[in-house]
């Protein structure tokens, strides 16, 4: 039975442990199971499951990519909230932005975002919190202009259904709850000079700040967040990330992301 | 009458059927004068592919006549009214006629709008003779404001059909409208006729090529050597010629009524009022639905206020209509149409709930796991449509267009995808924005400054120059900003003929931050309309 479940629904540690005792471990196997589901239940941190997750921003998000059951926060870029989607629209999951009637959904489709896949509730108005609730039931990954004002009993029955379902949220501006905080600290244009040419590339820098303080940054061109060329390395610190959130978990400290 | 063999099946076994045929002539034009609410005496001609597909009597007096090209057609009579030609509205027009006529005698086979057949021997039976069961259909249809209608009565609907054309040709046309051919005079009756009626061109030429010119003719050839010269086809023509015709009168069923009509009396003016009240019909409506084995997938709502306004709307459903859903869509509705908070302009007196398209419950019915992940999204989609109004929840598509807001379609969670749209998408849109598409779009434009290096706004002169270069962006206005690269004026002048059309000039600038803006300048105005953030 247990072999049938997906990898990726294994605790990481776990699966490592396992594959060291292997066959007498059966029972080893059924505890850890176990107690990963107890944990998922009972633990106000996210399951480890991760959602499909643009490698470039998987490689400077903590934990490795998305979690389903997180939320995170992006405080100046519509562009960066885009390409969190993106990952998950792309695998076949549902989307849904609420309360943002400005995201423009062609820029959306350029980042591979499956218009058919995506819901739109522009305006929610005063009922912003029942109808996230709502989508969060139905979709994997919630686009959100949160309130300015929200009551920490809301945001914390609402990180309660989050985890329960699995689903992830990204907010636009601050979040209490968020898992990290995106931003771009630097950006610069090609293309474009005075009174001539038009805006062609986008060199940006993005810092991910956890929740526990530590923060990320990466280095790369805006073609590069829309549509690869993800596996490919180049000399790029972004890119040498990118190769190792593919790699796999274990060159997690490794990876040359800086820290600061 | 002769006994008839039995043996329905075998297409050429020669039967009779008493039959009576209802004709009602110009059934098109009828139809249109009808919907259009004209007079009887108005000259009308309907159009297909430009030319005239029939005309009413009084056109045809002043030279109108099928097959003329509308131009023509215009010349002959000045005062024609030309209407489209339009198959559904006949068909449609013609379901009061035979609900009138099933009303008092069963089993109606309609042939086609303006043409119904019947067995004969029933309704003779039930009124005393067939005169007067014929009578007594003319007279119902008098009723509902038919008058022209006419009857013929014969051993083939064939025939049947031809006595009712005939009565037209009839010693004094319009008193006697019907026309009986006693059993057994069929054959005789249709003796005079041309080959022309039996609607076979080829097969009409050969056989006046033989010397046959009548119906008469050429039944009196035996069935044998027909059927040895002519196949199947000339056999079935020799049948309907010699009064014998392998149709019988097929009965329709009637459909099934399943529209509901609520009628409020008195009149309710609150919503939450009026959908309680709903509650009950909603329920019967998806229950007499799923008793037929149907459910409905595309809903008319009509509405009818106690002050005579009507609303009608359709409502199409991703899946199918439960009784929360079509009670949902009677509530947009009146939202849309009215003040929600302080109910209506005027109370609704009737609702109608009419099921536009069925579909077969078997084609809906759910799986046996369930039908997947789309199963919950519909659910959680409708949940959040009955909280916030059907416009509310959106999904989008990338339409064609120069600006913007013009490049997005947002479709109603529920109603089909834009055609116009994806067909639009693919156009050459000379002047559209190059590079990467912002990711801000406002809906509405907002005002910016732009300046120059001595504080003064930035303006284009009469040759599409800039009056000076920017140097400062007030994006928001107390923050200035200095202008790093920039690129423009790119005028965009669309439908310059029309006084609806626009004509701006766009730019693209970069401030000092690095984000970067796409703005505007229509009439000496600055305005952002997208933001690459």
């Amino acid at each position: 039975m247990f072999q049938a479940a997906p990898a990726g629904s294994t605790p990481q540690g776990a699966r490592r442990a396992l594959s060291a005792v292997d066959h007498a471990g059966d029972k080893a196997r059924l505890k850890a199971e176990l107690q990963s589901k107890i944990n998922g239940m009972q633990n106000s941190r996210p399951s480890s499951r991760r959602l499909p997750t643009v490698p470039v921003l998987a490689g400077i998000l903590p934990g490795g990519g998305l979690q389903a059951g997180a939320a995170y926060s992006v405080a100046n870029s519509t562009t960066l909230a885009m390409a969190l989607l993106a990952g998950p629209s792309g695998a076949g999951a549902w989307c849904s932005v609420i309360g943002m009637p400005t995201f423009s959904v062609e820029a959306a489709a350029s980042f591979g975002i499956a218009l058919d896949r995506l819901v739109l509730v522009p305006h929610p108005g005063d009922q912003w919190l029942t109808v996230t609730a709502a989508m969060l039931d139905v979709v994997s990954i919630v686009l959100t202009c949160a309130p300015q004002h929200i009551a920490p009993s809301d945001a914390s029955r609402l990180m309660a259904r989050l985890r329960q379902r699995g689903a992830a949220l990204v907010t636009m501006g601050p979040w209490p709850h968020s898992e990290a905080t995106l931003s771009v600290t630097g950006s610069n244009w090609q293309g474009l000079g005075s009174g001539t040419g038009h805006l062609r590339s986008r060199r940006m820098r993005i810092t991910a700040r956890a929740s526990t303080g530590r923060s990320r940054t990466a280095d790369l061109w805006l073609p590069e967040l829309q549509h690869g060329p993800w596996s490919t390395s180049i000399s790029d610190p972004a890119s040498t990330s990118t190769a190792d959130a593919e790699s796999g978990q274990q060159g997690f400290f490794a990876r040359s992301a800086r820290a600061s | 009458m002769k006994p008839t063999r039995s043996g329905q099946g075998a297409p050429a076994s020669p039967t009779t059927t008493r039959t009576m045929v209802l004709w009602c002539p110009d059934w098109p034009i009828t139809a249109a004068l009808r919907e259009h609410l004209l007079s009887a005496e108005h000259p009308v001609a309907l159009i297909e592919k430009g030319e005239v597909f029939t005309c009413s009597p009084s056109a045809r007096e002043q030279g109108v006549k099928r097959g003329l090209r509308l131009r023509e057609a215009q010349t002959r009579c000045t005062s024609l009214t030309v209407l489209p030609y339009d198959p559904a509205l006949d068909a449609r027009s013609f379901e009061p006629v035979i609900a009138m006529v099933e009303k008092i005698m069963p089993g109606v086979q309609l042939v086609r709008p303006g043409l119904c057949a019947l067995h004969a021997k029933g309704p003779a039976r039930y009124y005393g003779s067939e005169e007067r069961a014929a009578a007594a259909l003319l007279k119902a249809l008098a009723a509902i404001g038919l008058t022209a209608a006419r009857v013929g009565i014969a051993d083939s609907p064939f025939a049947a059909e031809h006595a009712a054309r005939a009565t037209e040709f009839g010693d004094d046309p319009g008193t006697d409208s019907i026309w009986i051919i006693p059993p057994g005079e069929t054959a005789s009756f249709l003796s005079s006729f041309p080959l022309e009626v039996l609607e076979e061109p080829t097969l009409a030429v050969v056989l006046r090529r033989l010397g046959i010119r009548t119906l008469g003719d050429f039944a009196a050839l035996t069935r044998a050597d027909v059927r040895n010269r002519f196949g199947a086809e000339g056999a079935l023509a020799h049948l309907k010629a010699s009064g014998l015709d392998h149709h019988s009168v097929v009965e329709r069923k009637p459909p099934a009524e399943l529209d509901v009509v609520v009628h409020c009396e008195p009149p309710l003016a609150r919503i939450d009022e009026l959908t309680f009240s709903l509650r009950l019909s909603a329920e019967k409506f998806v229950d007499r639905l799923r008793e037929a084995g149907l459910v409905c997938t595309v809903l008319v709502v009509q509405l009818q206020s106690e002050s005579g306004e009507e609303s009608v709307r359709l409502w199409r459903h991703p899946r199918w209509f439960d009784a929360d859903d079509v009670l949902d869509r009677v509530r947009w509705q009146l939202q849309g149409s009215g003040d929600v908070e302080h109910g209506l302009s005027s109370g609704i007196s009737r609702v109608q709930l009419l099921p536009e398209t069925v579909e077969d419950l078997s084609d809906h019915a759910d799986g046996l796991w369930g039908t997947g992940p789309d199963e919950n999204i519909h659910h959680g989609l409708a949940r959040v449509q009955s909280m916030l109004g059907h416009g509310a929840v959106l999904t989008a598509m990338v339409a064609g267009g120069r600006m913007l807001t013009d490049r997005r379609v947002f479709i109603p969670w529920g109603d089909p995808p834009s055609e116009a749209a994806a067909k639009s998408r693919n156009l050459p849109w000379p002047g559209q924005l190059p590079g990467p598409a912002p990711a801000t779009v406002f809906d509405e434009p907002r005002a910016v400054q732009v300046l120059d290096s001595t504080g003064s706004t930035v303006d284009i002169d009469e040759r599409g120059l800039l009056t000076a270069v920017p140097v400062t962006l007030v994006a928001a206005p107390p923050r200035q900003s200095a202008i790093s690269s920039w690129a423009g004026p790119w005028p965009i002048v669309e439908r310059w003929w029309d006084s609806n059309g626009r004509s701006l000039n766009r730019f693209q600038i970069v401030d000092e931050s690095g984000t970067a803006w796409l703005l505007l300048l229509v009439d000496h105005r600055w305005w952002a309309e997208a933001s690459y953030d």
